[in-house]
Parts: structure tokens; sequence; C-alpha cells
């Protein structure tokens, strides 16, 4: 093993070994819980947490300098295989950071099961980090469901109630349903038959020929749609929300979901080498943004709020890897995970000290609570787009590579929209006046240093991370992801949407409490009632209609058979004591018989003799008798023995 | 030295049922002891095995006059098995320490088990195939019979046993086609897959490869031929549930790999589609079906068939061999080998784990538990690493086999594996469903709960568990041995 590939081991087995011994490793203390009891709390868990994910932003920064590669065998044609690029680069570094930080402040949160709070959320940051750094498919699928599984844990952390457990399923299955598409993408990569030593290479997809190349893309679409919440997945992450809110922190902002735009920002000349495939994405992406930014707009619940922002957040960086700007999807993915990762646990901070994300009874809790809600406007505004805060200029970049008017129309409404309930949060939560009525005092030490400095540092983040799409740094990152070709934003575009960005946001934020708040908005485009009937019900009745057949009849038919074959065996165990047996009694008795009479003919001689025939007839008699015992397998048994004494004779007699 | 495999726990057996003034604890751990030593033999079979091709060979007349030899070896695919075969009676063993009724015959039972078991593994010689799988089958029934719990048991471990008696049945009569279409007449597998009779057309090779398919699909057991294994797994005891499910179901595939294959290439290829067919089938109906059961044990029982399913779907893709690709069909059979492994160490370690369930509060039904993860934090953190490995969750050894079987068979057969992919969806449904009702939300029943998992129960679970880890994330040292032999088996099959 080389130095290089050491390093890129240690970076994504330190916080999965950790985590997985953390995460089984019980309360600490060998008390167990009881129904309503947790056991041992754990306390040293989460200063190793904090400890081990300072190591993996160290090694994340160093392997972002290093650019080491690694491998190890795995199945035929597929190996584990980790490298680094300009793009991993970027996107471990960040979520490794978001990961650090998010843990420091989850130090401070969570105070219930904590060894299985942060052994899981390492697992995930693990898994998060080789999804980044895969270059063949069974690497990628293998982190890919792994961030799956352990977000099923997360987001029904608290288990004993039952709402985060069923949202938990709903967020794995949703997800996995997605996942599908990379087994489907894995089979036209092998069905292909490419002269490529490793098949499963993510790098040898975009050469597939054939129908295979299409089938190959629409699995990575299906996919990252899973993943990214894009339309029509989105209703998962509503669901998702009853998660803890540092799991929202790290999970719904800088990793999972993100991850989905970023295999597409991946696999970017695979889409293009299918062509529909780059379309598709670019309008799915696209539409998520808008439809998605209506539905966040139209929430009264801060987190519902951000999560349909992330899902059409999202769709940017996914419409960025359609239209063919992966420069500008990087800078978005990193600038909105720092923004993202901020207002969640902002709002987190608010749900645990006021007890409520209700946004009417948040009113005016940033402007009481300065720690937070400082750096909760900084993220509000920048996610609302509006200059010079990150999220304007990347998504000005991305703006930069759509060619078609109509797609071009779409994304400046989905903008604006953006800029729209960001402005509403704002002005709700900045509101002067008299408080909600839900609101009781701010805890003493709610917002301590721990939960403090991670806003502070996230903040600065969402500040600066869009020079990432401003020139100089913008050519940097170009030449760094390998797109050095790829339009930047004109002066006038970014100049326009600026205004655009302000006077949405400052329309919104002034009209906070009458903005409009349709139903279907509100509850998500109905999506999940929509997959309950098109997919979960139609299942679940399928499933038991299925199990009523396998009772009702498969199993009966079976049974069935054997009972006639004991009907048969029954007639012919009364053939055999009605008259075989007779036969044989009937001929001891004739023995004995004709012993007697012979006997009395001569009683000296031949008796001994005889008697002894008839005792040998009925033994016989007795043996005749001795296998009918009315139990079918063992009629079996001696069917099974005739017939191989049968074969055997016939072989030999051949 | 694979002879003395085989033969030493039914040595054991004889010993045990001799010695009637054995004490009970005694007795547990000799069996142990046994066991281990047994799994030791396998280990050292394994690692002084130089493949390809067939190793530790004993070829003995035996009935000479029958064409019939004692005739045993190892090679890649009847390694594993054998190694997991000796893993799981092990486990059993373990398991049992905890206590158990007549506990002397039940040992005895348990090793003589494990010889047929071991022996089918090895044989190369159809009657001596035949001879063990049969001999299970009866020790199966005594295991049901005698130590099943409910009132069922009786009449469950008949169903198993007329059912699967009957396919044995079929089995034999295909196997004395094969005999009698060879020339000179031999029941010797290596030979009859040198020189495979029944090529060239003909009724008689279809109607042989249909009567060994019956048969082995009964054991493994395939749609329409499961309804014996819920009930027997139901009233079976937790230890028997486990062998059944992870060692006697995969005497059915291995069957097809190691004897329908190989001898019947040109048929096998002609009717591939029924095996595909039949696979799909298997896969989504076991997990729909798996889906609506309220009982934990019949649905894992159910989730067998489903995951049967799709090692018959690769077997069957393999044989396409017109317009695919070599390397899709080997990648599929490695599959479907790792998946009986695979399927062997996690439903082993479900049962026993269902065993729990019933020993702390006599049902299986999930909706009489909930919330168990409280007061046992252990059991329902073993069961779910157990329920995410049975679901094909990557980094168990699950996904290492319906990866491949999935990757290798779309290729040959596209809307089938895209069909079969959809139970992998409603397997993780099902599982993540099952944990909820039994661990997680609010107590629900008002049963009173035991303890948390014994040391017996843990370390009899945990290192199948395990094992099935070690596969997931570092799969190299079984592929290195499976995958020679299923290049071998696609060779065979594509003459």
């Amino acid at each position: 093993m080389s130095g290089t590939s050491a390093l890129l081991w240690s970076l994504v087995l330190l916080p999965a070994a950790t985590g997985g011994v953390l995460a089984l490793s019980g309360g600490g203390g060998r008390t167990a819980g009881t129904y309503d009891r947790p056991g041992g709390t754990g306390p040293a868990a989460p200063a190793v947490a904090v400890a081990v994910a300072a190591v993996t932003l160290v090694l994340a920064v160093a392997a972002a300098l290093v650019r080491p590669a690694a491998r190890a065998g795995f199945v035929a044609g597929g190996p584990l295989e980790l490298a680094v690029d300009g793009l991993s680069a970027a996107v471990i570094v960040t979520v490794a950071a978001v990961g650090l930080l998010v843990l420091l402040s989850a130090a401070a949160g969570i105070r219930a099961e904590r060894p299985r709070f942060f052994g899981l959320m390492l697992l995930f940051v693990a898994a998060v980090l080789v999804t980044a750094t895969a270059t063949t498919l069974t690497a990628l699928l293998l982190a890919w469901e792994v961030m799956g599984a352990t977000s099923y844990a997360l987001i029904a952390f608290r288990w004993r109630e039952d709402a985060p457990a069923a949202a938990g399923t709903t967020a794995f299955l949703t997800t996995r349903a997605g996942d599908l598409g990379l087994y489907l993408t894995a089979g036209a990569a092998l069905a292909a038959g490419t002269a490529a030593a490793d098949r499963f290479a993510l790098g040898a997809l975009p050469a597939l020929d054939g129908p295979w190349l299409h089938l190959a893309a629409a699995g990575v679409l299906l996919a990252a749609f899973g993943k990214a919440a894009q339309l029509p997945f989105s209703f998962w992450l509503s669901k998702a929300m009853l998660g803890p809110s540092p799991v929202s922190a790290l999970l719904h902002s800088a990793a999972m979901v993100a991850m989905g735009g970023y295999l597409l920002l991946r696999l970017r000349p695979l889409l293009e080498s299918a062509g529909w495939a780059a379309a598709a994405a670019a309008w799915g992406g696209a539409l998520t943004a808008l439809a998605l930014g209506a539905v966040a707009l139209a929430q009264r619940d801060l987190k519902q709020l951000l999560a349909a922002s992330t899902a059409a957040q999202l769709g940017f960086v996914v419409l960025a890897a359609g239209a063919g700007s992966v420069a500008g999807g990087t800078a978005h993915l990193v600038a909105h995970a720092a923004v993202k990762s901020l207002l969640f646990l902002a709002a987190g901070v608010w749900l645990a000290a006021l007890g409520t994300d209700d946004l009417g009874a948040l009113r005016g809790a940033a402007r009481r609570d300065r720690a937070v809600g400082l750096p909760f406007a900084v993220g509000a505004l920048a996610l609302a787009g509006v200059p010079p805060l990150s999220l304007w200029a990347t998504k000005d970049e991305i703006l930069a590579a759509v060619d078609s008017p109509a797609l071009y129309g779409v994304v400046l409404a989905a903008a604006v929209l953006s800029a729209l309930y960001a402005g509403k949060a704002l002005g709700l939560l900045l509101a002067p006046g008299p408080s909600g009525t839900a609101v009781r005092e701010p805890e003493e030490g709610a917002s301590g240093p721990l939960r403090s400095v991670p806003l502070a540092v996230l903040a600065a983040g969402a500040a600066v991370l869009g020079a990432l799409a401003l020139p100089p740094p913008a050519g940097e990152l170009k030449q760094a992801v390998g797109v050095p070709g790829e339009p930047s934003a004109g002066a006038a575009t970014m100049a326009a949407t600026a205004v655009l960005a302000l006077a949405a946001t400052a329309f919104a934020a002034a009209l906070a409490p009458r903005l409009p708040e349709p139903s279907w908005a509100r509850g998500w485009l109905h999506l999940e009632t929509a997959a309950h009937t098109v997919a979960v019900r139609p299942v679940l009745a399928l499933g038991r209609g299925l199990a009523r057949f396998d009772d009702a009849v498969l199993d009966r038919g079976a049974t069935r058979l054997p009972a006639a074959v004991r009907r048969l065996g029954r007639r012919l165990a009364r053939f055999d004591d009605a008259d075989l047996d007779r036969a044989a009694t009937g001929t001891a008795t004739a023995a004995r018989r004709l012993a007697s009479w012979a006997s009395a003919a001569d009683r000296s001689g031949v008796d001994r003799a005889v008697r002894g025939v008839a005792d040998g007839a009925r033994y016989l008699g007795e043996l005749a008798r001795r296998p009918q015992t009315g139990q079918l397998h063992q009629y079996y048994v001696q069917a099974l023995v005739l017939l191989t004494a049968a074969a055997v004779l016939l072989l030999l007699l051949r | 030295m694979l002879s003395l495999t085989v033969f030493l726990p039914l040595a054991a057996a004889l010993v045990l049922l001799a010695w009637r003034g054995l004490p009970d604890a005694a007795v547990r751990w000799l069996w142990v002891a046994v066991s281990g030593a047994d799994l030791a033999l396998v280990a050292a079979l394994w690692a002084t095995y130089d493949g390809p091709g067939i190793g530790h060979e004993t070829d003995r007349p035996w009935i000479p006059g029958a064409g019939a030899g004692y005739h045993i070896g190892v090679d890649g695919l009847s390694l594993p098995l054998l190694a997991l075969t000796a893993t799981v009676f092990l486990a059993c063993a373990v398991y049992s320490l905890r206590g158990q009724r007549d506990i002397r015959r039940f040992a005895a039972l348990f090793l003589a088990l494990q010889t047929t078991c071991l022996g089918l593994f090895a044989a190369l010689d159809l009657i001596l195939f035949f001879l063990f799988f049969d001999l299970s089958i009866v020790g199966m029934y005594l295991v049901i019979a005698g130590w099943g719990h409910g009132e069922q048991a009786a009449r469950s471990a008949l169903k198993f046993f007329l059912y699967t008696f009957v396919g044995s049945l079929a089995l034999l009569l295909g196997f004395i086609g094969l005999y009698a279409a060879s020339d000179p007449h031999t029941f010797d597998i290596t030979e009859l897959t040198a020189d495979p009779p029944l090529q060239g057309g003909g009724a008689a090779g279809p109607l042989v490869l249909l009567a060994i398919a019956v048969g082995l699909a009964v054991k493994t057991p395939t749609f329409p031929f499961h309804t014996w294994l819920p009930p027997a797994h139901t009233d079976a005891p937790a230890a028997g549930s486990a062998v059944l499910a992870a060692i006697l179901l995969k005497m059915g595939t291995y069957g097809f790999v190691r004897i329908a294959m190989p001898i019947l290439p040109e048929d096998w290829r002609a009717h591939a589609m029924v095996f595909v067919a039949v696979g799909v089938v298997s896969a989504l109906y076991g997990a729909l079906v798996a889906l609506a059961q309220s009982s934990f044990k019949r649905m894992v029982a159910y989730t067998s068939v489903n995951h049967m399913g799709y090692v018959l779907l690769a077997l069957g893709a393999a044989g396409f061999i017109a317009g695919t690709d070599e390397q899709a069909r080997s990648t599929a059979v490695t599959g479907a080998v790792v998946q009986m492994v695979s399927h062997g160490l996690i439903t082993g370690a479900l049962f026993l784990l269902a065993g729990v369930l019933m020993d702390r509060g006599g049902t299986y039904e999930m909706d009489a538990w909930g919330g168990l993860a409280g007061p046992m934090p252990r059991f329902a953190a073993l069961t779910a690493v157990a329920a995410f490995a049975g679901l094909g969750l990557p980094g168990f050894s699950g996904f290492i086999a319906e990866f491949q079987i999935f990757a290798g068979s779309l290729g040959a057969v596209p809307v089938a594996t895209a069909l079969a992919l959809l139970g992998i969806l409603v397997t993780a449904g099902l599982f993540l469903w099952a944990l909820h009702r039994l661990f997680l939300g609010a107590r629900r029943g008002p049963k009173p709960v035991g303890a948390d998992l014994r040391p017996a129960e843990l370390l009899s679970v945990a290192p199948l568990l395990a094992l099935s880890l070690l596969i997931g994330v570092l799969p190299r040292w079984l592929l290195d041995t499976v995958e020679p032999a299923a290049r071998a088996v696609v060779g065979l099959v594509s003459r």
C-alpha cells in the first residue's frame, strides 16, 4: 500500500470503524434500558465523535491536496476503487467540515442514547466520503445504499414514537426505489460487453453502446432523483423532518440529498453521451426547483420550509449537470451545504429552546436571540440569492449554461421563488412586536459556544463561498473539475438577478403573514398520497391476496394429494388386513389343521416337524402384518425401499 | 481427510447414542467440540485445496454392479457450502448450550444430520448424493416431529417429509434416467459431466431434466412447490429451522449447479427460460407473500423462497448463450453460489433470533410485541443487523450475491431481471416493517419481557452475521474460490 492510498483508506475507514463500534456499543454502561427509560447515555461518545470528525477533516483536506487513489479487490470487474479529483476534493472537504460543525452542535443538543447517534453519524459521513470518491459502480453502490440505511436509522432515531420510525421507512424505501436504477446501470455496464478491464468503472459508462447506454443513463437519473428528492420522489424529505435537527443539518443539506446532485455532476459525460438524459436532468431539476419552491413558500413550519427548499436548491444542481455547468453546480452544492446546514441548526436551536418550529409561533425569535438570529439572517439572505452572498453568484453561474428560453424562464421563476420563501421566513422570524403565542422564554445556555461557534463558521461560509462562482476562483474551479470551457455569467445578468432577488425578498418579508398558502403546495403536491395510491396500497393488497392464494389454493392442493395417497394407503391396508392377512392367517390355520390331522394320523414320527412348519407359517403371517402400521410415512419408506431394490435388481439383471 | 470430515459427526452421534449415562452438560460441550473440530477440518480442507478442479478426491468401488461408487471430492462450488454447513451446525451447537430438552438425542440427531449435509455437498456420485439427500429428509423429519413446538408439529413434519420425499423420488427417477442413457452405464457425476448423456435431441433429455428439476425445486423450494416450508419452519425448533433454511434448502440449488446444468447442458439451454420464469415468480411471490405475514418466522420462511428465486434466475440466465457475454454469465453463477452461502448465514441467524422471540414470549406474532428495543437492546441490534443483511444491504454478503445475480442476468433476460429487482424493494419494506412492529414504537401487548440475549444466543448468532459482514466487505477470499468453479459451470453449460 502506497502512502497516498493509506491516506485515502484512513480517511474513510476511521469514521466507519469508530462509527460502527460506537453505534453497536449500546449505552456505554452495561445497564439495559426498559420500555420507557433509555440505557446509559454514553457521555464520552460526543467527544470521541468530534475528535474523529476533526481528524477526518484534516485527512480530507490532505486528500484534497494530495489527490490519492486506492484500490481493493471486490467483485470481478468491479474493484472497490476510490480516487480524489477536483470535484470529489471539493465535496469531501465540504462534507467533512459540515460534519464536524454539526457534530459539535449536536454535542450540546443530543442528550439520550448518544453512542448510537454519534456512531451512526460517523458511519454516515464515511459512506458519503466513499460515495464522493468512488470511481467504480460497485464502490458507489456500496456507499450509496449504506448512506440510505444510516439515514433510516438516524431519521428513526427517536424510535419510541411510531411516526419517526415510519418516516425512516418511507425515506429508505423511496430512495431505494431510486437505487434500483444503479443496479440497472451496473447490469447494463456488464451486459454491454466492453473491452474495459473494469467493466464497472464509472469512466467506462459514457462509452457503452446501443440500448445499454440509454439504460445506464436512465438508471443513474433514477438513482440521483431519488436521493436528491427531485420530483416525483420529493415527499420523503418532508417526512424526514421528524428526525433530530442535526440529522437534517447534515443529511438534508450537505450530504445525502446533495449526493444525488453530485452523482449527476460526476456522470455528466454519460448524460451528454446519451443525449436525452442531459435534457431530462435539466428539465427535471428546473421543474423541481420551481414546484418545490412553491411548496416551500406555502409551508407554515420552518423545518418543512427548509426541506422543500432543499429539494428546490438541489434542483439547481441537477439542472447544472444537465445543462452543462459542472463547475457552477459544484459551487452551488458547496455553498448550499453551508447555507442549509446553518439554517437547520438554527431551526434546531429554536425547536429545542422554544418547543416549536411553527413559523407563526416563532415570530421575532431571530430578533430576541442574536447569537442564533444573526447567522440565521445571513443564511436566509444567502438562500434568497441576495448579493453578495453565496447562492446569488452560484445560481447565476448555472443560469449562464442554460440556452433554451423556456428552460431559462422556468429557472428564473424558480430563483424568484427562492427569494420569496427565504424572505417569508426572514420576515416572520425578524418581525418586531408581540411574540407568537407558543413561545416560551429561551432557556439559559441554549446557545452556548458549542452551538454558536458552528453557526458563526457556517454563516461565514454562507457569505463568502459564492466566490467559487466569481472570477478568478471560478476559473480555477473549472480547471479543477476539468471543465475549462464552461460559460460564466455576464455582469448584466448578475445585476439583473441581484435586483430581482432583492425586490422579491423585500416583498415577501414585508408581506410574510399574508402570502398565499394553497393546500396543494402546503401538502407537498400530494406526492405521498399518490405514492400510497399507486404503489404502497396495491402492493400490500397484492401481498395479502397472494398469501390467501398460497394458503387456500396452493397449500390445500398440496395437502389434498397426500390425503388422496393416504386414502389409497388405507384402502391398501384394508385389502392387506382383509385379504392378504386372512390368507396368511389362513395358511397358518390350514397348516395347523394339517398338523393336527397329521398328528392324529401319525402322532409319533412327523409331529415335531409339522409343528415347526406351522409355527413358521404363523410367524410369517405375523411378519406380513407388521408393516401395516397405518403410518403414512412408513408406507413411504417401504415404497422407497422397494423402489430402490427394484431399481438395483433391474440394474443387476440387465 | 474429507471422509473423516464427513463422518466425524456421525461417529460422535453414535457415541452419544450409546453412552446413556453422559450428563447433559458434557453432551452439550461434546457437541460443540465435535462441531468445532469439524469446522477446523473443513477450514484445513479449504486451505489445502489447490484448485481449480476437484481436490481431496476419494473414489472407491461401492456397488460396482450398479455403477455406483463412493466418490467424494471438493471444488469451488462445494467448499463454500461445506464451510457453511460446518459453521451453521457449530452455531446450532453453541445456541443449544442455553438448554434443550433431551439434549443427548437432539445432539446425536444434529450430528448425524451434519454428516448427511456434508456428505451431500462432497458427493460426486448420484446414488451417494441421493442417499444423503434422503437421509437429510429423515433427519429433519425427526427434528421437527420430536422437538417441534405447537400442536401442529407432527403434522408439519409429516407434510415436510411427504413433500420432499415425493420430490426425491422424482429425483431418483431422473438419476436412473441419466444412468440408463449413459454409456458405459454409470452414476458417477464427474464421468457424466465429462461425457454428458442425452445430447443431440430426443424426448428423453427434457423428461430427465424435468424429473431432476422437480425433485430439486421441491427441496429449494421454488414456487409452486414451497408450501411445505412455512409450516415446517413455524413448528421446528430454532436450531432445526436454522439448519433447514441454511443448509437443506441449498441441497436443491446446489443440485442445479452440480448436476442439472453440467450433465444436461443442451436441455438446460433449451429450457433456460423456464428456470428464469420460475426464479422470477418465486422471487416476487415469496417477497409479496412474506410482506403479508403477521408471524415473524413465517415471514422469514417466505423470504427464503424469494432469495432462492434469485438463485434460479441467475442459473437460468446462464443458459442463454446466444448474444450474451461469458463474463456476464460467470458473474451470474458466481452470484448464485454466493447467494447460497449468504442466505445460509443470514437466514440461519434470523431463525435463531426468532427462537429467542419464542423463548421469551411464546409467540412469533409481530403485533404481540412492540418497543422491544428498550428492554432488549442487544436482541434488537442483532436482529436489525440481520434484517438489513437480509434485505441485501451493501456491506453484507447478500449484496455481493444479489448484485452479481442482477448485473450478470440483465444482459440475458432484461425484463425478467428488472422485475426480479423489484423484489429487493419489497424485501426492504417487509424487513423494515417487521423491525418497526417488533422493536420500535410503543409497547403494544401485555407480554412479559424476558432478559436480553444470553451469551449462548449472542455467541451463536453474532459470528454468523460477522461472517456475512466479512464477505460483504472483503469478498475476495470467497470469490477467488467460487469464480473459477462458476466459470467452469458456464463453460460446461455452453458446450
